[in-house]
């Protein structure tokens, strides 16, 4: 086991360098960091420009390849480099991963966790009344864009506020610094609660859609009939035997929307205002950025690998038909 | 007093279709009931009633009462109280009746902590002692694995050891033994017999194989179209069915005692549930059908004694004392030209000559790597004359399949020689082999999957002739589907449109479109019901005869193979066993392994039966992987543990080659002390004192 996670953590590590080298080049080749420098008033003189442009390891006076090993020799001692106007990548990413990582965690386990449960539902009542509201309930929401969704959300919160005549549910930022202590660490909750929802969404309608097939795949299966045969109540027989049967192809999807989740919600951070790694992205591109680009790529490909792996892990340790002795 | 009483219960799922119409029976305490019928004759859907397990959507009516308490319309509450406890069932395939992400052990505790107030460490307790009365050698280590661990006979040794947990009053066992070989049947029906001892339970055995019941079953209900056509001791309804129905189900099976001739085959289909015939849904296929028949549904009624019977003429049968054999018409099958030039002056179709094939085992999901040799076939000879077959029987996962494979790939072995036609596979160009194919035909086991569901029919059976270029098939498209009993006009229909048996006869059109000389047979009957099977074996034997054929057919069923083949090859772990003529190889079993396989096999005849004494192996097939060494058989062999230890030494030490028996003309075994044994006939000896 050991030998095999030793030959897996190589791969994964050429994988990774491949990913982020790829992405430094297509930044570094398309971006101009200049243009944000360049007609502004009073203007810079083009040598402040250029020196400050090597400061950063952003001119494109110097060749690509030069800048590229720069960057790389920096990135393997750990120093992602500077942003467009001389931040701290590293400081910057420290910061936002957690701010993703409060976001997203809550709203991809609840997306999950409340998705297979429906899905489960619509399953056992096929065809009754409950599988089809649950089933068009979905795709109505598959089907509208998650701007669309978080934007409806937030105009409704800011109407019900309005109409409350005060702040029930925050719908902007990730806290009111004004607050402290016990204050803040509710205000916090609050200030989750809309984009939670937003980002969990889509993820119940999708999880639910996908169980209910899983489930029912297994419903008509013979091991249901015998736990049912052996004196066990439906409702055990379904959750002990069937559902935890037909969660394991669902496993798999969760681990990859787990690891990917954070820089997968650049609509639900933009739009409620929190600086997450997806809003960050969108940030740096059009900052012309390259560094930053380049150091939330990095990040992705670790995380879509992480997600692999876990995604195996995961139904090893759910199916022991596919355990490695 | 009756355990179990069924009155009147009729099962109908959502489209008015009903799958039971009024089934009534009773079981006492230590009886087992045989209930027997064809595939959607509603044996299954009957006790699934029982047991209150359908699907929401049937309705149920009725009465089942459980030591006079009715089952039907009882809450859940209550019905718990009865599954597994005072009810218990054995379910056919137990690969799928196992939930695979548990242990088989935590399985059988959580039956029994359903019923019984215990604590985890005492059920898990109780399991492994369970298992350890089933006969599962090391039970507490084998309680720790999961269900893709155990063997299929183990599995249902498990299954069985499952159902009696809490000491059931009643056992209904579905179909227990049929996806098992014969050795491992024989068995599991011991297991059952010792857990019927060990709870006295009433057993409800429903199965189709005619064998099992006969020495299992105190009384037998025969069951056609949803309901009960006669029923009566199993005496009564094997030595003197009155039912055309039962009579012509009793012909049709082939007897590995019985004699040589056609079988005798039921014509048509049984009726589907949707649209039954007016009358006696036996009608349309019955040969003492009377106008009468069609007029109203006999009713089953007491028939002298204890049995009761569903036929108008059951009279009529009894005063005449008619048979099967005497009722339905036996059809006649032109004898052979070929065979009557003898064996020897008759060119060989194919010949296997020490051949090999091994498949390497690995391992790892990212990087394979090999771990190991699969010996599947281990150097097997065998050859086959104009105008024969031959036979090639054992158990799953004896190298048959992979045989099969082997021969129709027409490409060089990895050992030994193949030869077809006069020609050597491993010498021919792809032309040649090409144009080899042409003569080299296979039918498939399973008639449902080996045909295209979006073709035609015709265009099924004429493929073979366009891919070898053949323009203008259409003719020859009607010519092959009259020769196998099918008429023209079917090419047009698509194969969901057909049953079983006219499935795999297209099956066998297709094979012959290209007059080949060699026809395999994989398994070509085993997926089909007993009566329509009879009428398969005959075209097939028919077709032999007419055209010329040769066939190597494979099969695990014995019966049928004594029944279709001259000549029989036993294969064991990819190695040869026994070979010789069907009466060589039957009568006078020399291997140890087919005299254990022969006494196997259940005859559908109650007295042999109980009569009997079976040869029982012991444990599974070893792992191809890692054959033992010397003789493969020694492991499980009953002969190994009876010789010396001087004796033994040899069977350890040198793999036994087949070998020519004394005073025989073709009759061969691979073992150091072959002796010949009548296994079969010694039980008609016993019969007689």
């Amino acid at each position: 086991m050991g030998k095999y996670l030793l030959r897996r953590l190589a791969i994964n590590v050429i994988l990774v360098a491949l990913a982020a080298s790829l992405a430094y080049m297509l930044a570094a080749t398309t971006m101009n960091p200049r243009a944000t420098y360049q007609g502004r008033q009073p203007p810079i003189p083009e040598a402040v420009i250029d020196q400050t442009l090597d400061a950063y390891n952003l001119n494109d006076k110097t060749p690509v390849l030069q800048r590229y090993a720069t960057w790389a020799s920096g990135v393997i001692t750990g120093d992602f480099g500077k942003t467009w106007n001389g931040g701290s990548v590293n400081a910057e990413m420290g910061r936002r991963i957690f701010v993703s990582l409060r976001l997203l965690l809550i709203g991809t386990v609840l997306g999950f966790a409340v998705g297979v449960a429906l899905g489960a539902v619509s399953a056992v009542r096929q065809y009754k009344l409950s599988d089809r509201l649950i089933g068009v309930s979905s795709f109505v929401i598959m089907a509208i864009p998650v701007f669309v969704l978080a934007t409806l959300l937030a105009i409704a919160t800011y109407n019900l506020n309005r109409g409350l005549g005060f702040t029930l549910i925050e719908y902007t930022g990730e806290y009111n610094p004004r607050l402290s202590g016990w204050d803040q660490f509710l205000n916090r909750l609050n200030h989750l609660i809309l984009p939670t929802i937003s980002l969990s969404l889509g993820s119940i309608a999708f999880y639910s859609r996908i169980q209910r097939n899983m489930m029912l795949d297994v419903l008509g299966q013979d091991f249901v009939r015998t736990a049912m045969a052996k004196g066990l109540r439906r409702r055990t027989a379904l959750t002990k035997h069937a559902l935890r049967t037909a969660l394991i192809p669902s496993a798999t999807y969760f681990a990859f929307a787990f690891g990917t989740m954070f820089t997968g919600a650049i609509f639900t951070e933009k739009i409620f205002a929190w600086h997450g790694m997806g809003a960050w992205l969108v940030d740096a591109i059009n900052a012309q950025d390259v560094n930053s680009v380049a150091a939330v790529t990095f990040f992705t490909a670790i995380c879509v690998l992480f997600a692999a792996f876990l995604s195996d892990l995961l139904v090893a340790a759910l199916d022991p038909r596919v355990r490695v002795s | 007093m009756s355990i179990l009483e069924v009155k009147d219960l009729t099962v109908t799922f959502p489209g008015g279709i009903q799958a039971v119409r009024g089934v009534s029976y009773e079981v006492e305490r230590g009886e087992v009931l045989g209930i027997v019928g064809e595939s959607g004759s509603g044996k299954s859907v009957t006790s699934l009633a029982i047991m209150g397990l359908l699907h929401r959507n049937a309705v149920v009516s009725g009465s089942v009462k459980l030591h006079g308490r009715e089952l039907i319309g009882m809450k859940e509450d209550e019905l718990i109280k009865v599954r597994g406890k005072s009810i218990s069932m054995i379910f056919q395939d137990p690969l799928s009746a196992f939930t695979p992400v548990y242990t088989i052990g935590d399985q059988i505790a959580e039956a029994v902590r359903v019923h019984q107030k215990m604590n985890k460490d005492k059920a898990a307790k109780r399991a492994v002692e369970l298992l350890d009365l089933v006969g599962i050698p090391h039970p507490d280590v084998r309680a720790k694995a999961f269900p893709h661990e155990f063997s299929g006979g183990m599995r249902q040794r498990a299954m069985i050891a499952m159902a009696i947990a809490n000491d059931p009053d009643l056992l209904i066992c579905d179909e227990p033994t049929t996806a098992l070989d014969v050795t491992i049947q024989a068995q599991v029906l011991e297991v059952l017999k010792t857990a019927q001892q060990e709870t006295g339970a009433g057993i409800v055995m429903i199965t189709h194989d005619l064998g099992v019941i006969a020495g299992m079953a105190d009384r037998v209900l025969v069951m056609y179209a949803g309901r009960p056509v006669e029923q009566g001791s199993v005496d009564d309804i094997y030595y003197r069915p009155r039912m055309p129905y039962t009579m012509g189900l009793l012909a049709s099976i082939p007897r590995i005692d019985g004699e040589e001739g056609a079988l005798v085959p039921i014509e048509g289909n049984p009726p589907s549930p949707a649209s039954l015939p007016p009358g006696c849904p036996f009608a349309p296929r019955c040969p003492m059908k009377v106008d009468l028949c069609d007029e109203e549904e006999p009713p089953l009624v007491p028939f002298g004694g204890e049995r009761h019977v569903a036929c108008i003429r059951a009279q009529e049968i009894e005063h005449k004392g008619l048979t099967g054999a005497d009722v339905f018409p036996v059809p006649m099958i032109p004898p052979s030209d070929v065979v009557r030039v003898p064996r020897a002056e008759r060119p060989t179709v194919l010949e296997l000559n020490d051949m090999i094939r091994h498949y390497p085992l690995m391992k790892g999901a990212v990087f394979k790597r090999r771990v190991g040799t699969v010996h599947a076939v281990d150097g097997i000879s065998f050859d086959i004359a104009e105008g024969e077959t031959l036979a090639l029987v054992g158990e799953s996962g004896c190298g048959k399949t992979t045989t099969l494979q082997q021969i129709m790939q027409l490409a060089p072995p990895q050992g030994g020689r193949v030869v077809v036609l006069g020609k050597d596979s491993a010498e021919i160009d792809s032309a040649t082999r090409r144009a080899l194919r042409r003569d080299v035909q296979i039918v498939f086991q399973d008639p449902m999957a080996a045909l295209d569901p979006r073709m035609p029919v015709g265009d099924i059976i004429a493929e073979p002739l366009r891919a070898h270029g053949r323009k203008n098939v259409q003719a020859r498209v009607a010519e092959l589907l009259d020769l196998v009993g099918l008429a023209p006009e079917h090419a047009e229909r698509y194969p969901q449109q057909f049953s079983g048996g006219q499935r795999q006869r297209i099956g066998i059109a297709r094979a012959l479109a290209l007059e080949p000389k060699l026809v395999v047979l994989d398994e070509p009957v085993s997926a089909l019901d007993v009566s329509i099977q009879a009428g398969v074996i005959n075209l097939l034997e028919e077709l032999k005869n007419t055209l010329g054929l040769s066939y190597l057919f494979v099969a695990h069923d014995l019966a049928v193979v004594r029944h279709l083949a001259d000549r029989v090859a036993v294969m064991y772990l990819g190695k040869i066993a026994e070979i010789g003529t069907v009466e060589n190889v039957y009568d006078h079993p020399a291997h140890p392994y087919t005299q254990a396989l022969l006494s196997a096999i259940p005859l559908p005849d109650p007295e042999l039966e109980r009569s009997r004494k079976r040869i029982l192996l012991e444990g599974d097939l070893p792992s191809p992987a890692d054959p033992p060494s010397g003789c493969r058989f020694r492991t499980r062999c009953p002969k190994f543990a009876r010789l010396s230890e001087a004796e033994r030494r040899r069977c350890v030490d040198e793999e036994p080659s087949v070998a020519r028996l004394a005073n025989t003309v073709d009759h061969g075994a691979a073992c150091h002390y072959a002796e010949e044994i009548e296994v079969i006939t010694a039980s008609d000896d016993q019969e007689e004192k």
